[in-house]
């Protein structure tokens, strides 16, 4: 049998391997490349009838005032174009309504290049932007709590059930962490492809659900083995519960990976970054349940966590001697 | 055998909830087949599946209230309800079919015009402050404004000289009959005294973003208060509705926009489907080639589960966003998982030697706890996501929380109600009781005899 307690510190530096680099990417300044979903601005995709250079469209777009416009071609007559919002057609109080920036915007590009239609368009405020990044964040925290609190009923039954919980949160949080990170690194590499929009917080939210999914499963039979076993010793009733249900865990993984794997190939195209996102955190979430979460369960009970609370250590030798 | 006739009677009523108006779209060659005529059953009548907009197409647009000038006395509540009224009128107004209005949080509308492309009129239309006026008639017949002298200008009478939250709806005189009150400030009595003397007998109309709400005759000379009468109940809770929404100073902003072009939504909508049959089918094919004879009735029980996922979505019915598709095709990827975790724990069992029936419910046993707790976390995110998503109008969020919290809560049905029904059935055949067909290669009474008394028990555990 694969001896993985033992072998635990290379699953450490190995995930250590790749979260470092994604957090120093998501520190450093731009850490994410964020979509207009989380900073503000206007989204569109516009088709022309006739083939149009996309150098022709980013000079009409300079003379329209919007300089920033960043143009990005998918067909020979089709264009993502991202711009700062638009203004919004006002109304004075006269009566008179002056024509909004899209309107002008489609006129001008109907002028220049001939017939033509937006096929769709998103603008979003700086507000809304601001909330959605918060709503993710307390989601999560909310349901880290949850989860937690769930799992401490749950494993009532095993000493420390609270380390089961806690593993399974931490697990949660560095699946969460290397999407995030390797999605910093991307958006760096790939400033057009990775563009960061609310899909992507659905995605990190379902890797964490995947990742709680997954962890209970393995936990649930060290659980299982720990009052069955109940005269071996810790690491090997882990060891053993981990072999037990490697072949479900990449089983599981393998039918989620595929129909993943067909989104991605047959999905259509807007869904691509969601897709992706999801197919990185379900193969961390499996491999997290594995070789994170029950690692630290051995980790804590060999004391070797006990550097993370100093004060509690001062406490334990004090009463030891 | 009862419960095989539940199943079967419940998948066939789901076939037939789910069966598409044009077959053609789903299915190659289904053209020539029947469409769904839609359902009608006492009331309830159900069409096609309900598409959010990104896959129909049109316009959604978030609408900011500010309720920082709001009078005392006057509720954010009061105020929010005046908004959406004054908001769906117009949306009604414009003529879009199916619009959705609803209120999120405390001061945000979610505005969703189905099919519509030129969404500037719409736009302009709908972010207007509500405005309140009082017309009379000229001497044609065509309603002016009215006007009264006021500091020795001539101003016209609006709904910004009423008293916010004072407009309601009481009772008269011992018939009971509806009426709406109404009071001005002293500007507006000014106003309208001067007014109503000279319209006495006459209509006086009462026009809200331009439209006559009502047109009551003059039957006295008024100044800060008056009775508006001869209306029903209803009519009566929304003219108030509408006078307090027209005196309120509730400026409404566009917060965000987005638009889909019909076309583009029916490429996603048709790639969705494409995808999720060929997903289906990929994990048909693992179940079938990795668990043999249980991964037929797995894969049976997944159909199964599909189109009762399908049909409830339909029924109740879930507004099918891209996410919540991916969310779907995503479970029918976990819809397997307590399948497999059943599966597993049944070759173990098969392995140390029990009978076939006894390790299917040996297996099916030990699994549960697994499979309680896991689903139990997933529901437990749903339902954290649906709430943040509602309290913040993230309806992306909510519509894909709520795709995944049914489709857990109907595998668990399929995956262990439906498959053990199924496997029942199969192992009622005597070919069937076949090691080889449990994808495990040696006959289980030997592998019994072998590995019980094994030296690595976990290893026997896990190679399958």
């Amino acid at each position: 049998m694969f001896d993985f307690v033992h072998n635990r510190r290379y699953f450490y530096l190995l995930s250590a391997i790749f979260l470092v680099p994604g957090i120093i990417s998501l520190v450093l300044p731009g850490g994410l490349n964020p979509g207009i979903d989380f900073t503000s601005g206007t989204n569109m995709t516009i088709q022309f009838d006739n083939p149009v250079d996309s150098n022709a469209l980013r000079s009409a777009f300079d003379q329209l005032g919007h300089p920033e416009a960043v143009i990005q071609q998918s067909s020979p007559n089709t264009f993502v174009v991202r711009t700062k919002a638009l203004v919004q057609a006002t109304q004075s109080d006269t009566g008179d309504v002056t024509s909004s920036e899209r309107q002008q915007i489609e006129q001008a590009l109907t002028n220049d290049f001939g017939s033509m239609q937006i096929l769709n368009l998103d603008q979003i405020s700086p507000l809304i932007a601001e909330q959605i990044v918060r709503l993710a964040v307390l989601a999560v925290a909310a349901a880290s709590v949850f989860i937690l609190g769930y799992l401490w009923w749950a494993f009532n039954k095993v000493s420390h059930p609270i380390r089961y919980g806690t593993t399974a949160i931490v697990a949660l949080l560095h699946d969460a962490l290397i999407v995030l990170g390797i999605f910093s690194i991307l958006g760096r590499l790939f400033p057009a492809e990775i563009e960061l929009e609310s899909t992507f917080i659905v995605a990190v939210l379902t890797v964490i659900g995947f990742s709680v999914h997954d962890t209970i499963v393995v936990f649930d039979r060290v659980r299982e083995n720990f009052i069955r076993r109940s005269g071996e010793r810790f690491e090997d009733v882990v060891n053993h519960s981990l072999a037990q249900t490697l072949t479900r865990s990449l089983n599981t993984s393998l039918t989620v990976i595929l129909t993943l794997v067909v989104l991605m190939l047959f999905g259509g195209v807007t869904i691509h970054t969601f897709v992706l996102a999801l197919l990185i955190g379900i193969t961390t979430g499996t491999y997290s349940s594995i070789f994170i979460a029950s690692m630290l369960l051995v980790s804590w009970h060999f004391g070797e966590l006990n550097w993370l609370w100093p004060f509690r250590r001062r406490a334990a030798v004090a009463a030891a001697t | 055998m009862k419960r095989l006739i539940f199943i079967i009677i419940l998948t066939l009523l789901a076939a037939f909830v789910v069966w598409p108006q044009k077959p053609g779209n789903y299915i190659p060659g289904g053209d020539a087949l029947p469409g769904n005529p839609g359902i009608h059953f006492a009331g309830f009548d159900r069409q096609g599946a309900k598409l959010g907009l990104d896959l129909q197409g049109g316009t959604q647009l978030t609408l900011q209230a500010d309720l920082s000038q709001l009078p005392a006395g006057v509720t954010a509540d009061q105020a929010m309800q005046g908004v959406l009224n004054v908001i769906s009128r117009r949306v009604n107004a414009y003529g879009v079919a199916e619009p959705e209005i609803q209120q999120l949080g405390s001061d945000r509308i979610i505005v969703q015009l189905p099919g519509l492309k030129d969404t500037e009129q719409a736009k302009q239309l709908i972010g207007q402050t509500a405005k309140l006026e009082f017309k009379e008639q000229d001497a044609s017949g065509n309603w002016v404004p009215s006007t009264g002298q006021l500091n020795g200008q001539t101003v016209p009478l609006t709904g910004t000289y009423l008293q916010p939250g004072r407009q309601q709806v009481t009772f008269q005189g011992n018939a009971g009959l509806p009426e709406v009150a109404f009071s001005f400030n002293s500007d507006g009595a000014t106003l309208f005294g001067q007014i109503t003397q000279r319209l006495l007998g006459k209509p006086l109309g009462i026009f809200l973003d331009g439209q006559e709400i009502s047109a009551p005759t003059v039957q006295a000379v008024l100044t800060e208060s008056g009775v508006i009468t001869g209306l029903s109940l209803d009519q009566a809770r929304l003219l108030a509705l509408q006078l307090n929404a027209g005196a309120l100073p509730v400026p409404i902003s566009i917060q965000s926009e987005s638009t889909v072009d019909a076309t583009l939504g029916a490429d996603s909508v048709h790639k969705s489907i494409v995808a999720g049959e060929l997903a289906l089918l990929i994990v048909i094919l693992f179940m079938l080639l990795y668990y043999r004879l249980p991964g037929l009735a797995a894969s049976c029980a997944l159909i199964v589960y599909a189109l009762i996922t399908l049909a409830v979505f339909k029924l109740i019915p879930v507004t099918l966003t891209l996410a919540g598709i991916a969310g779907f095709v995503l479970s029918v990827g976990m819809a397997v998982d307590a399948n497999i975790l059943i599966f597993e724990r049944m070759k173990e069992e098969l392995r140390s030697g029990k009978t076939i029936a006894a390790a299917i419910r040996a297996g099916e046993d030990r699994a549960w706890p697994s499979i309680r707790d896991s689903n139990t976390s997933t529901l437990i995110t749903c339902a954290v996501l649906y709430f943040f998503g509602q309290q913040f109008g993230a309806t992306i969020i909510m519509g894909f929380a709520l795709v995944l919290a049914i489709g857990v809560i109907i595998s668990l049905f399929s995956a262990i109600f439906v498959t053990r029904t199924f496997l029942e059935l199969l192992l009622a055949r005597s070919w069937a009781h076949s090691t080889r067909m449990f994808g495990m290669r040696i006959d289980p009474s030997q592998i019994g005899g072998v590995t019980r008394p094994s030296r690595r028990p976990a290893v026997a555990g896990t190679r399958g």
